[in-house]
């Protein structure tokens, strides 16, 4: 960390700024697309898992198995790879786009799933005896009752691919963790150690952070008002860090 | 269609070589291992950090408290590749035999000293989400505990050592478990520093591929890396960590629907 004090090492880094914010676009962008798939396939799969058909329920099933349970590095080697041995041209970005979203996809569902389910089935039945159909029952009634319970884990996701998005280094990818790493590496910046990895932590942390904070107010803040109104069963579990 | 059953058979060929077989379990083996190491460090230091951000509210250990929040923090808001990119160019390592490394099959100690470096950054990762998890389990316990155990006369230590700690990690326990998960996917991270593990591992028998699927003529006709390699080969690997983690989760489901019972 000798190069912290290093007056030369910081200009270094102040001259090659740009650089660094170029990354740090890259990897937001990478993230919102990502963000953005992702939503899509969560919520496609979350209310394929909470219907009534057992088909449905099994892919949606099979989906998040699937990705949950392999690493993401590993998806998006084989992405990459597969595409790229079939002569198939993609860029390392779109890549990035396709498998983030994938990935992120089975997280978002199970968030979608876990907060449908937690509407209590008397609003199914009422809806329907008033009429509702499936999609106004989801519109009107389930989908705006869930908003407030998906928030909290939703933003954590994004914190998530938000990191995530380092991944994407392996296949050659240009968000700010691989910048970060080719600047103090490289011939003519390399040696900056110190200042180079401190713009790059500070970038993300300035990102991640404040979301994390909304995040877990949000979350408190639902869990003190589920204590006044609901009996005190809930267990206060661990806050899961997956993904 | 006839080309690609010949690929085929001669990526399933790679898999059949023992001696690639081998190396990719060996690199399994290092998979566990690594993830049961940082498991077991992270968990140490993570309840650490627990205890002090809990409970160090009063005089002069608020300091620690801030330290110790700092850290969970800044960890859980940056990437794990910074971490080992950080610790790969900073971390000091230990000095390692040439035996000691051949011993754990590497042929230089260059690579056990990535290693190691690369252990060093996936625990003081992890530990920050452990902390958070076993501070989950420590509010779970309720206060009513610590107010029992100090009325039988208990003192600070004993009633963190044998009362709420107890409960705590019993609480816990599945999602320590779906913390393992993420630690086996996480461990995959490494393979940009150090090809010892399966990711690793695969990717290296995949760049070299037309060695082992039977296209290799001479040296002057060196085959060709064909699209059936990549799925054979890292369809493997989606394998054996699909097993792994799937096994887990499916026990932490069954811990948690009978906790809910």
């Amino acid at each position: 960390m000798g190069t912290v004090f290093s007056a030369k090492a910081w200009a270094t880094v102040w001259q090659y700024r740009a650089t660094f914010l170029n990354g740090l676009i890259n990897t937001l962008e990478s993230a919102v697309v990502g963000l953005l798939i992702a939503m899509v396939i969560g919520f496609t799969l979350g209310l394929m898992a909470t219907s009534g058909r057992k088909l449905l329920r099994g892919i949606a099933r099979v989906y998040v198995e699937f990705f949950q349970n392999t690493p993401l590095i590993l998806q998006v080697c084989f992405l990459y790879y597969a595409l790229a041995y079939s002569g198939i041209k993609i860029t390392v970005v779109m890549v990035g786009f396709i498998s983030l979203g994938l990935y992120h996809g089975a997280y978002v569902a199970e968030v979608v799933r876990a907060g449908i389910q937690s509407i209590p089935f008397g609003q199914f039945d009422a809806a329907h005896s008033q009429g509702f159909g499936y999609v106004d029952t989801m519109r009107h009634i389930i989908l705006p009752q869930t908003v407030k319970i998906i928030l909290p884990p939703m933003v954590n996701q994004v914190v998530a691919l938000i990191k995530n998005t380092s991944c994407l280094y392996i296949i050659g990818g240009a968000d700010l963790i691989a910048t970060t790493y080719n600047f103090v590496t490289g011939e003519s910046t390399g040696g900056a150690y110190g200042p180079a990895y401190l713009v790059g932590g500070m970038l993300f942390f300035l990102v991640c952070y404040p979301l994390s904070l909304m995040a877990g107010r949000w979350e408190r803040k639902l869990k003190e008002r589920d204590k006044i109104t609901v009996a005190p069963e809930t267990t206060d579990e661990g806050k899961g860090a997956e993904a | 269609m006839d080309k690609f059953m010949v690929d085929l058979q001669g990526s399933l060929g790679i898999l059949k070589n023992p001696d690639v077989l081998s190396y990719l379990l060996q690199g399994l083996l290092f998979t566990i291992g690594i993830s049961v190491i940082t498991i077991v460090l992270s968990l140490i230091i993570g309840a650490v950090l627990a205890l002090v951000r809990n409970y160090c509210t009063s005089g002069p250990a608020r300091i620690l408290r801030s330290v110790a929040s700092a850290y969970i923090e800044l960890f859980r808001n940056t990437p794990l590749m910074l971490w080992m990119f950080i610790c790969f160019v900073m971390c000091p390592a230990p000095a390692v035999s040439k035996a000691f490394a051949e011993m754990l099959g590497f042929t230089s100690t260059v690579a056990v000293k990535t290693l190691f470096k690369a252990i060093v950054a996936f625990t003081l990762f992890t530990s920050a989400i452990m902390a958070e998890i076993i501070r989950g389990g420590l509010n779970s316990v309720a206060r009513g505990q610590f107010e029992a155990a100090y009325s039988q006369g208990f003192g600070t230590m004993q009633t963190m050592t044998l009362i709420v700690l107890p409960q705590a990690f019993r609480n816990i326990i599945p999602t320590l478990l779906s913390q393992m998960i993420t630690t086996i996917k996480d461990s995959s991270y490494m393979a940009s520093l150090v090809t010892v593990e399966l990711m690793a591992r695969t990717k290296l028998i995949i760049s070299k591929a037309n060695s082992y699927n039977g296209t290799w003529v001479d040296r002057f006709d060196r085959g060709t890396i064909n699209v059936t390699d990549v799925f054979v080969l890292f369809g493997f690997a989606f394998l054996v960590y699909f097993a792994i983690n799937f096994t887990l989760s499916c026990i932490v489901r069954r811990m948690r629907s009978r906790k809910r019972a």
